[in-house]
């Protein structure tokens, strides 16, 4: 059984169509990036898998870990392990990042019906994952993601992924806005936590990320339609020429 | 359609969880008011000639009040007409007349302090704090006398301080309030039944928090407690209140009056956890919560801060304002408001400034949910003499769902020119993209909820008490409560 299967999934937002029908099968132990231009539907797949209601599902199925994924809400699905790096991290005024952190921590806990951990433990954990991602200790006391530069946010998200370890990591643009060292340090950080019970989908436009964190299997969404699926060298191939290149072979093809 | 809108539904549907009412008996006199009424008061309590003579002053001029039509009309708040001859204007719980001792006091009151929270029994207490407990119109029970007496400090019900201590009294009572101040301070000037008093002499820091609980029980009674705190010079004093009522279906008025001195050198804070029955959710009953409460920085240095959690009431009309008199004096204050259902609140301060180089800073956060109407109202005066004065304003509004509304209404007064002003002022509302963060975090929709309202409050939360900064964020959350569809 795959950790997430999708089958013929079609989404739409205010009346038009975003997802026409995308099929993939990811298994635990294995990293998927999709990739494709501004617009095709990677950021809705993202969030539809994370539950987010906006999103009208018309047709198709997601089975996650063996369980109807669409009928779960968005907590729900965190609980059984679905965590998803946003694109644009929201800020929580107020509260601090190491209480939000365990608050989410403990309430995935609790749905598994484990205990609840205090400060006492939590904070050891939390500081060796802070140091595996090189953030300054200060990030933690500070409200969630108030006043964080762009990079600070998209590490924030993987620190997040670290400590509430989940068996599917969904990476939204997580590259966009973070300079070369910074992109290596995510791609560190999120290396680390490649294992053989964890799966990640790495949504991303850009090649550049597939060099640190490099995937098993690339697709290309294009308009809604997973087109094509390669290895890692179909990356290349589309940093080479560009996406250009297979909307015209698929308009021949169709 | 979407569960995080479902939330939002299920806000407008808490609970009251403190509505119970308490069966004991009960000594209340004919409704109705007229001077034989004021007269019977002040004969219940056994008062002094002076308060006698200062009621009727009160009572007879709020006559002129209500044949002009003068009861304000102002706030942004609708309420129909309140029948003040059908209100009763005394009601005690039956008890032998003069308790020496905790275990006098009728162990059904007990039970109903233990069962909001607020045990009375001193070895049960919460280390540290003292309480005054008033049950309808009367004080049961004052806490921690003793120790406190050791320090100088006064710490009892309002009708002891006329008894024991009435030069005290009569020196301060008006000073800060008078009774001709305005409609509901006057009314309450004439049938005010008790309240708290604290004196704090000369050099002491009050050792433990003071505390006040007030509880409405009896039915078809107005409540028209009364507190006077005086910190003399160089000391200072932390205290708390605290209110909960019966539901019921009929409104219930309280118009309660607070002053606070404080001369040089000293300091108060007062802060307060409303929590009034507030109506049920379609608007049904519900306390009117028309409160005067206002403090003078009489002496240099000195300084008062305001702080208060305003949960509860269908409607509240309160601004717990300073006058800043003494040179170099502080004054501060803090509001959380939460109006959820069909509640409103008119709320704010007045900081007035006349000393050289005074100071003050507001920080009002309003939470609008359901029907809910949130109004802050502020004024900074800043008067001719008061060189060097500053302001700092920070009015923000959090609006839960699309039925409620949040206003605001600053008004600044300066006449001298040497005066710093800042303002700030944000309206947001709990975003879908907030909520559906936490809850991709694992966070049940309504925790999502309460974690950023919370969040919202904390600068005001961080002045509180610490045993009640937790009470209040809890009670946040309760007023917040709905299970989630
Ligand atoms: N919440 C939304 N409301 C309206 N349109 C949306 C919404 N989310 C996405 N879209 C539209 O759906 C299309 C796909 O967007 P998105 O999934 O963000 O693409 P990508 O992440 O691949 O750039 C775009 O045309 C975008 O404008
Ligand atoms: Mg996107």
């Amino acid at each position: 059984m795959s950790l997430l299967e999708i089958t013929n999934l079609h989404v739409r937002v205010e009346d038009r169509e975003i997802l026409k029908g995308v099929n993939l099968k990811v298994d635990a132990g294995q990293v998927h990036s999709i990739m494709g231009p501004n617009g095709s539907g990677k950021s809705t797949l993202a969030q539809v898998l994370a539950r987010r209601e906006a999103y009208n599902v018309t047709a198709g199925e997601i089975l996650f870990n063996g369980k109807d994924l669409l009928a779960m809400k968005p907590e729900e699905a965190a609980c059984e392990g679905l965590f998803l790096a946003f694109q644009y991290p929201v800020e929580i005024p107020g509260i601090s990042n190491a209480y939000f952190l365990r608050s989410a921590l403990n309430a995935i806990r609790k749905y598994r019906g484990q205990d609840e951990m205090d400060a006492m433990d939590f904070l050891p954990k939390l500081r060796e994952k802070l140091k595996l991602l090189q953030m300054d200790e200060k990030l933690l006391n500070r409200s969630v993601n108030e006043a964080f530069s762009g990079g600070e946010k998209k590490r924030n998200e993987i620190l997040q992924m670290a400590v509430l370890e989940p068996k599917l990591a969904i990476l939204d643009e997580t590259d966009s806005g973070l300079d070369i060292d910074a992109l290596r340090i995510v791609a560190e950080g999120v290396n680390a936590m490649r294992s053989p019970e964890r799966a990640m989908l790495v949504v991303t436009h850009y090649q550049r990320l597939l060099n640190y964190i490099v995937p098993d299997y690339v697709h290309v969404l294009v308009d809604g339609r997973i087109v094509r699926t390669g290895d890692k060298k179909l990356a290349f191939e589309l940093e080479e020429k560009g996406y250009d290149w297979i909307i015209k072979e698929e308009a021949v093809t169709a | 359609m979407s569960s995080n809108t479902d939330t939002i539904r299920e806000l407008a549907q808490q609970e009251y969880k403190w509505g119970f009412v308490t069966d004991i008996g009960e000594d209340r006199i004919p409704k109705g008011l007229n001077e034989d009424i004021i007269r019977l008061i002040s004969t219940k309590k056994n008062e002094p000639e002076f308060m006698l003579e200062w009621r009727l002053k009160a009572f007879r001029h709020w006559l002129t009040l209500e044949q002009k039509q003068a009861e304000p009309k102002w706030a942004n708040i609708k309420y129909g007409p309140i029948d003040y001859q059908s209100i009763a204007y005394y009601s005690a719980p039956k008890q032998k007349p003069n308790i020496t001792s905790l275990d006098q006091i009728d162990p059904e009151i007990l039970r109903t302090y233990e069962k909001l929270g607020i045990p009375l029994l001193e070895q049960k207490m919460l280390a540290g704090v003292a309480v005054d407990a008033v049950f309808d119109s009367v004080s049961v029970a004052t806490t921690f006398k003793g120790k406190l007496a050791e320090v100088g400090v006064i710490f009892c019900s309002f009708s002891e301080a006329v008894q024991k201590h009435p030069d005290l009294v009569k020196k301060y009572l008006g000073s800060v309030v008078p009774y001709t101040d305005n409609f509901f301070a006057t009314l309450n000037a004439a049938v005010f039944t008790d309240g708290s008093f604290v004196y704090v002499p000369k050099g002491v820091r009050c050792p433990m928090e003071l505390s006040t609980y007030f509880r409405i029980n009896a039915a078809e009674t107005g409540q028209f407690e009364r507190t006077l705190i005086v910190a003399d010079e160089g000391a200072s004093v932390s205290y708390l209140e605290g209110c909960t009522a019966p539901i019921r279906d009929e409104n219930q008025l309280h118009a309660a009056v607070v002053e606070l001195i404080a001369l040089d050198d000293a300091q108060i804070k007062y802060s307060t956890v409303q929590n009034w029955y507030p109506g049920d959710k379609n608007g049904k009953g519900g306390i009117y919560n028309f409160v005067t409460k206002r403090g003078a920085c009489r002496g240099k240095n000195s300084k008062i801060s305001w702080t208060q959690v305003e949960t509860g009431s269908a409607i509240t009309w309160k601004y717990p304002s300073c006058i800043l008199q003494g040179d170099n004096s502080v004054g501060e204050f803090y509001s959380v408001a939460l109006t959820n259902n069909y509640q409103q609140a008119d709320t704010g301060t007045k900081m007035i400034h006349i000393g050289k180089n005074t100071r003050s800073t507001i920080v009002a956060k309003g939470i609008s949910a359901g029907h809910g109407q949130n109004t802050y109202r502020g004024q900074v005066k800043i008067m001719k003499d008061a060189t060097g004065a500053r302001n700092y304003t920070q009015c923000d509004s959090l609006l839960i769902g699309d039925q409620c509304g949040a206003h605001t209404f600053p008004y600044i007064e300066v006449k001298n020119s040497t005066a710093h002003m800042e303002h700030e002022a944000s309206t947001s509302k709990i975003g879908e993209d907030q909520l559906f963060y936490l809850r991709q975090r694992g966070l049940k929709a309504e925790d999502a909820v309460s974690m950023i309202v919370n969040g919202f409050c904390k600068r005001v939360f961080r002045e509180l008490p610490m045993e009640f900064a937790v009470e209040a964020q809890k009670l946040l959350s309760v007023s917040l409560e709905g299970s989630v569809g």
